[in-house]
This record gives C-alpha cells, structure tokens and sequence, in this order.
C-alpha cells in the first residue's frame, strides 16, 4: 500500500482541539498584517482610478504630478512591458490599465510620494483624457450580439459562430439525453435564475511593501493567500528573474480566494524600481471594492423532470456567467458541479462566460459552483412541493453514490453525499416543529477540492522541540493543523512543534493557499517529512546500538528494537536522539516535495429555519445546521469554523449581498454600510455536525474542508423563505425589497 | 488502447465524439496523443486541462501510469478559491 493511501489507525493529537497557535498574537495586536510592514525611507503609493466604466484613454499627462515637491515617482501602463502571454497580460492590465479604461475604479496612473497627503495631491494633478465609451455591466445585456464590446478578439475556438465578442467561452458537459428523461417525467419545471455579484468581504484591505535594491533586488512584504504565485506573476510582469524577488507572506486578515491574484504588488513594485525607494501601498475600502475580485454575476435556466416517485428523469441547465472585463473560466466549475450531486440517466449543461464592464472576478470559496447549485437546488424543491415529497428523501432517492457516472463525467469512487443526507433526515432540526409562518429549507452542496505543490521541511532541535517550515499563509489554521499532523507522526506533544510560513527564498514552490488543499496536501507532504526524519532518528539509534537500521522502528515518539533478534535496548526517544545529534552524524531534517493528487470531492447538506417578515420583506435566520463531509478531522474547532463561515457568507449572499451598478455603470454601494454582509447580530448559533468519511487518498483520510460550506446555503434560504412567505424568488440576493415586490405581486 | 471521454464542448475538435480511443500508459503520452491524432483540442490542452483516472482527479502528473481498462476522462483545469 502506498503512504499516500489511508491506513485506519487510532490517534493520539490529530482530532484533538489544541490552543491555535496565532491566537495570542492576533488578540494583543502584535500580529503583522499586509498594512503593518514598514521600511526605512519608505513612501506612499496611491493609485488613480477611472471614474469611467468604459473609456478609451487618448492620453495621461502626469508632468504636473511628477513636478510637485515630496512626489517621487509616477506610473502608467506605458512603463509596463507588453506582454505577450494572455494570462500574464490581463493580470498586468487588470493592475494598470493600458489603451482602455474597462470598469469603474480601474487603476489608471499612480504614484509615490513622501507622504499620503502629498500622493493625494499628486493625483489630482494627473490629467487623463477619456473618450468615454457605451458600456454594458449585466451579462443577459452582454451576451446579445451588438452590445458594447468590452475586449475584442478574446473568444475563444469553442465559442459557437454568431455570438456577442464580448462571449469568450462556451462549455458542455453531461450524458444522455435530456430530451428523452424529459419525456418520462410527471413534472417538469423549468425556471430562471440571477445570481449577483458578491465580494469576499474580508476585513483586511490588500496590502504591501516594495523594495527594489540598484542591483535588480527585490523583496516584497504582502498580505496574499500565496506568495510564490504572487512572485510568478510579479516576476514576469517586471521581467525580473524569480531567485531576484522575495516575497514574504502577512499574517492575513481573511482571503476566501479574493488574494489568489494580484492587484496592487506589481504597481508598488514598479513605482519603488522608479522612485529607488521602498513604497507601501494599502488600498481603501472602496478601492476593495470597485477593483479587487468580486464573483462572477449570472443568469440561468434550469429546467429539471421528475416522476411521481421523486425520481428525476431529466435535467438541462444553461449558465451565462460574468466574470468582469477579463475572460476566466469559473463557468466550467459551475457547469461541472451544477448536477454533480445526483445520480442521472439524462444531463446536460451548457456553460458561457461574457465579458462586461466590471471589475475582473476572483476566486471565492469554490468558485462557480454556489449560483449553479442554488438554481437546480431551487428547482428541485419546487418539484418536492408540487408532487409533495420530502425534500431529503427525493435527495436520497437520486444521490449521487460509488459507482454513480457523475454528471461531468468520471465515476465516483466513495463518497459522503448519502451518509450525509441520512445524518441530516436524522438530526433533530430537521424534525423540530416550526410555527406559522416559519419555513424550512434544505440544499445539498458539491466541490471537487484539489491538492497540488507542496514542500515541507521538518526539523529536529537538539532541545527535542521541531520546527516545520511551509510554504502557504495560514487562512483558515493550516498552522495548528500541520503541527497536529507532524505530532501525531512523530509521536510527540502538539506543544512541541512549531510550524511557520516561509518567504519564496528559503522554500520551494508551494501553490496557493486554495481549492481547500493546505490541510489535505501541505498535511501530506508534513507526514512525509516527518517520516523522512524518523528514518534518520532510527539510522542513528541503530549506530549508537550497533545494529542494523533495518532492526530498528519508530514507537510512540520512540526508537525501539524491531523484535526479540534486534537484541534489548531500552526505548531512545526523539529528545534523547535529537540530544546527541551532533555526534552522530549531524541536524537532523525530513523534508518533502511533491504535487499531490487525490484530494476527494466533498459534499454538504444545509437545514436553515427562517421567518419572512411579511411587512419590511427582512428574512430572520432562526435555525441551522450544517452536515458535512470532513474526511478526518485534523481540529475538528477549525473545522466547524471552516462550515460555520462558509454558511454565514452563503447566508450574505442568500439575502443581502450584491454588486449594484447604476445607469453610469459605476457601482453604488462600496462600503460596508451600503454592501450588507452579516454580522453576529443577524445569526443564530450555526451548529455543525462533522462526518468522517476518510479520504483513501490521504494517510490519515483528510479531506478539504473550506470551500463546500459556501454551496448550500443559497437555495436553503431561498426554498426557507418559498416555504415561509409562500413565494419563490428566482434572483439573488432575496433583500428586504425584492421579497415585499414579490410578496406584492402573489 | 485508451478510451478517452471527453467534455461535451470538445466535441467539435474530436471528429464529432466524446469518447476517443488514443495508444498510452501515461498522463503525458495521452495528451501527446490526443494533440496528434485531433489537432483541435490542442488550444485547450495548452490552457490547461485535468485528468479523471477510475474517479480521481489528477491537474498535472504527467507519469501517472493508465492501465488500459481504467477509465479515463478529459477534464478543464481545476481552479478553486
């Protein structure tokens, strides 16, 4: 058996709620996020943004920004090279706009000066000519042929001929024939969806600090989810070598996929280049908003057959996905996980995504897959309540299970989905009584989840303490988690073991923090390296024994004799073998490299109680439970974190969260005080039960747990609020007054 | 032999099929093949695709070995946030 595979076994620190070891720091403010670095002689960078959701840009004159006393350097796209890879381009013009202007709030200038009121001031010095251009920032306006184009030339070979430009990619996936289940259904509904585009919302604005040495040096100090992609990209846009930047990762004040990219790095970078002087760049609020990622927007049909019996017959979806004014490919994730959780004889579902005037999308807790979800979701609770079954037995009657062909093609191999319907039909919420006017909504929720690059370099102190070194910022407690995982190996204290995040100089590459791979991947590659040191630990037992290293077996945090032949010798543990390493042969390290694969699909039921206010159309959230597939739970609190946050943020998205852009196409709403997002005041306790279905591909059968929290909660609320208000929206958010203009017109 | 399934959209580069039968033991041979035998799906290997081997999903490990009778499919790249 492979170590990558699972091997039952009974643990010791893993499962266990230890102290987190960032606690301390993040409550006494000694923490260091993106805005905290500092550097001497450093300046202020601030970046002038297009008031514009569309404009070509005849010209910049920056000679009076540049003339003013304390300003230090000026940018524009025109000192950034032409780039000739398409990724690498969007993301430099993404940065700094170059010919056109694509959204409002995309950058356009900017500058370095001594201090922020003079940066300030040298701004509005900076004269940009726009001719203003028509634009379009909804993607059912965008699709249509003869709307504004927002890029030219970007679709690619898939597109089918007569299309919008502004459609830069087209996808289909399923098996059968839709037609013919449709055929066998009693009923069919077929309906449309729009979901709105929602901003992770973190607490931290990005961040960084940019040092660039005469030499061609570079060290970069930024709050990110990963520091090497973020090297990747910044090196190809300042066409620097990689070995000559150095990027060290913040603390980080929340991510969820929204610092994934890069927006602000290269420009800080560019400026110090030219100002010879360190510069800090820390973005406001509402530059987080107009010109950091947002998700996608979209518009939907669905249309799903049913018999009698509950089984579906037939599903077909079309998604029409924007992710801004830059092509991306979240439409494929949504296309792939729309259906992924049932098991279905006829399925298809198309997928477009279309460029609009907005700002260019970034990842989000699994990306794409919540709109589609939430619109089959829907959908199949309005067949439950017109052929009155119950919603988690018809979810039963077609999960997905082992052996199910699934609707994107592969064959699922074990999975949770039917354990964790069951645990929910169970759970005393699910058969809690409700009063009038209450309703109850359920959802099932899918994501694939992913592994990828990971180095891990384990290192044993003489004191018998050991250091892990890792390479992905700590979002979600990857830190308490690897420390469990190199505890449990090594078969020491969790106190014992402390784990830090290096810089892109002194570790190999480590993709980003995402796709829920840290504690599954970076966990796979720490057991390796634990395994690695105590193969060393055991040679230099076997010396000091004079035996032969194959005589000797690592036992609860010990080298013991192998058997009765290996001759007697008292147990040496890692302590008294670390003592003497120097004598021995020398430090002792386990280290490992590896992209690892097998990260297993993950599936969550939500149960969500609310109560329609039928005179203000405010929805109170009363009750909710989330049931998740964990795999092993490596510290089941960060776990329960993990789907307590992906429900809450699926909660703001379910009914308060959206990007609104006026008649301008400028956006309305970027602050906090007009973009809603939950607080603790609006939610119950959202109580969380953990399955622990073990993951083959894993050691100790962990699983990803941070993105599949975020699927469910959009149709659990909306087939609550259907349920308790006796409407069914069909648009996202359900806001206070698009739930009384439906109310109105019931 | 391997049977390759491929995802709806690439329909139009594979002569019409889904399912296309290409000769390889590895990630990296399949998709050698695959460039080879229908040049069309280049442009979306080079963007970058994902593999389904008998349920597990690999994005790059070009010398993950395919034993014939396992079945393989075509997948875009994973991407997660």
């Amino acid at each position: 058996m492979s170590l990558d595979e699972y091997q039952k076994r009974e643990f010791k620190q893993v499962g266990t709620r230890v102290r987190r070891p960032d606690g301390v720091d993040k409550v006494t403010g000694r923490a260091m996020y993106g805005a905290d670095a500092t550097a001497p002689g450093m300046l202020t960078g601030r970046i002038l943004r297009s008031p514009h959701a569309h404009a070509r840009i005849r010209s910049i004159d920056t000679k009076a920004a540049e003339a003013l006393p304390g300003v230090k350097a000026v940018l524009t796209g025109a000192d950034l090279p032409a780039q000739e890879d398409d990724f690498i381009r969007d993301v430099q013009d993404n940065c700094m706009a170059r010919g056109k202007a694509l959204y409002d709030g995309h950058a356009v200038a900017a500058v370095a000066a001594v201090d922020a009121a003079t940066a300030k001031a040298a701004l509005k010095l900076i004269k940009v000519d726009y001719e203003i251009l028509p634009h379009v920032t909804e993607v059912d306006v965008a699709i249509k042929p003869g709307a504004p184009v927002v890029l030219a030339g970007r679709s690619l070979e898939n597109v089918p001929a007569g299309m919008s430009e502004n459609v830069t990619s087209h996808c289909e996936f399923g098996h059968g024939d839709p037609a013919k289940g449709f055929a066998k259904a009693d009923r069919i509904v077929e309906r449309s969806f729009r979901t709105a585009a929602t901003h992770q919302g973190y607490i931290e604005p990005h961040a960084c600090l940019a040092s660039v040495s005469s030499d061609g040096k570079a060290d970069l100090w930024c709050c990110t989810q990963g520091q090497y992609f973020v090297r990747t990209l910044c090196a190809a846009i300042m066409g620097m070598e990689a070995s000559q930047l150095r990027v060290t990762a913040s603390e980080i004040g929340g991510g969820f996929g929204g610092k994934t990219t890069v927006f602000i790095e290269p420009v800080a970078l560019a400026l110090s280049r030219k100002a010879g002087r360190p510069v800090k760049i820390v973005m406001t609020r509402d530059e987080v908003f107009r010109a950091t990622g947002p998700t996608v927007h979209t518009s939907m049909d669905i249309k799903i057959g049913m018999a009698k019996d509950g089984r579906i017959t037939g599903a077909e979806a079309h998604l029409r996905y924007s992710g801004g004014a830059f092509p991306c490919g979240t439409v494929d994730m949504g296309a792939q996980a729309a259906f992924a959780a049932y098991d279905l004889d006829n399925v298809r579902t198309y997928g477009w995504n279309v460029l609009t005037n907005r700002p260019k999308e970034a990842a989000y807790r699994a990306p794409g897959a919540p709109q589609a979800i939430y619109a089959v979701e829907s959908v199949i609770d309005e067949l439950c309540q017109d052929l009155g079954l119950d919603p988690i037995d018809v979810r039963l009657k077609n999960a997905a299970k082992k052996g199910t062909k699934s609707s994107y093609g592969p064959t699922f191999p074990d999975i949770g989905l039917v354990a964790t319907l069951e645990a929910a039909k169970k759970h005393p919420h699910y058969s809690a009584p409700l009063a009038e006017g209450q309703g109850r909504g359920i959802s099932c929720g899918f994501w694939f989840n992913f592994g990828g690059n990971s180095c891990v370099s384990l290192n044993i102190n003489t004191d018998g303490t050991v250091g892990v070194t890792e390479g992905n910022p700590d979002i979600g407690g990857s830190r308490a988690s690897i420390s469990l995982m190199a505890a449990e190996e090594l078969g020491i204290d969790y106190d014992r073991v402390r784990t830090i995040v290096a810089d892109t100089s002194s570790l190999g590459y480590n993709d980003v923090t995402d796709g829920s791979r840290v504690t599954f991947a970076v966990g796979l590659a720490t057991i390796k390296a634990a395994r690695a040191a105590v193969r060393v630990m055991c040679e230099r037992a076997a010396k000091i024994w004079g035996i032969d290293a194959d005589a000797v077996e690592w036992k609860d945090g010990a080298a013991v004799p192998a058997g009765p032949n290996a001759g007697k010798f008292p147990p040496m543990s890692l302590a008294e073998i670390a003592a003497v390493s120097f004598e021995t042969g020398g430090p002792i390290a386990g280290h490992h490299e590896v992209n690892v694969d097998g990260a297993g699909v993950s599936f969550g039921v939500h149960i969500v109680d609310v109560e329609v206010d039928k005179e203000t159309g405010a929805t109170k959230v009363l009750r909710y439970t989330v049931f998740q597939d964990a795999g092993k739970a490596v510290h089941p609190s960060y776990v329960e974190g993990q789907m307590q946050g992906g429900a809450v943020q699926g909660i703001g998205w379910a009914l308060n969260e959206e990007y609104i852009y006026g008649a301008d196409g400028r956006l309305q709403n970027p602050t906090f005080l007009d973009y809603r997002v939950p607080v603790a005041s609006d939610l119950p306790m959202i109580d969380t039960v953990i399955l622990e279905i073990p993951n083959p591909g894993h050691p100790y059968g962990v699983r990803g747990v941070g993105e599949t929290g975020i699927v469910p909660p959009l149709a659990a609320l909306s087939n609550a609020v259907s349920r308790s208000a006796g409407i069914r929206l069909s648009e996202l958010p359900m806001s206070p007054p698009r739930v009384l203009k439906a109310l109105g017109g019931s | 032999m391997v049977k390759v399934r491929l995802w709806g959209s690439l329909r139009q580069a594979a002569d019409g099929e889904t399912e296309v039968e290409v000769k390889a033991k590895t990630f990296k041979e399949l998709l050698d093949r695959l460039v080879e035998t229908y040049p069309g799906l280049e442009p979306q290997i080079r963007r970058g695709v994902s593999l389904s081997l008998d349920g597990v999903i690999y994005r790059e490990a070009w010398f993950t070995e395919i034993r014939p009778d396992a079945e393989v499919v075509l997948m875009p790249y994973m991407t997660g946030g």
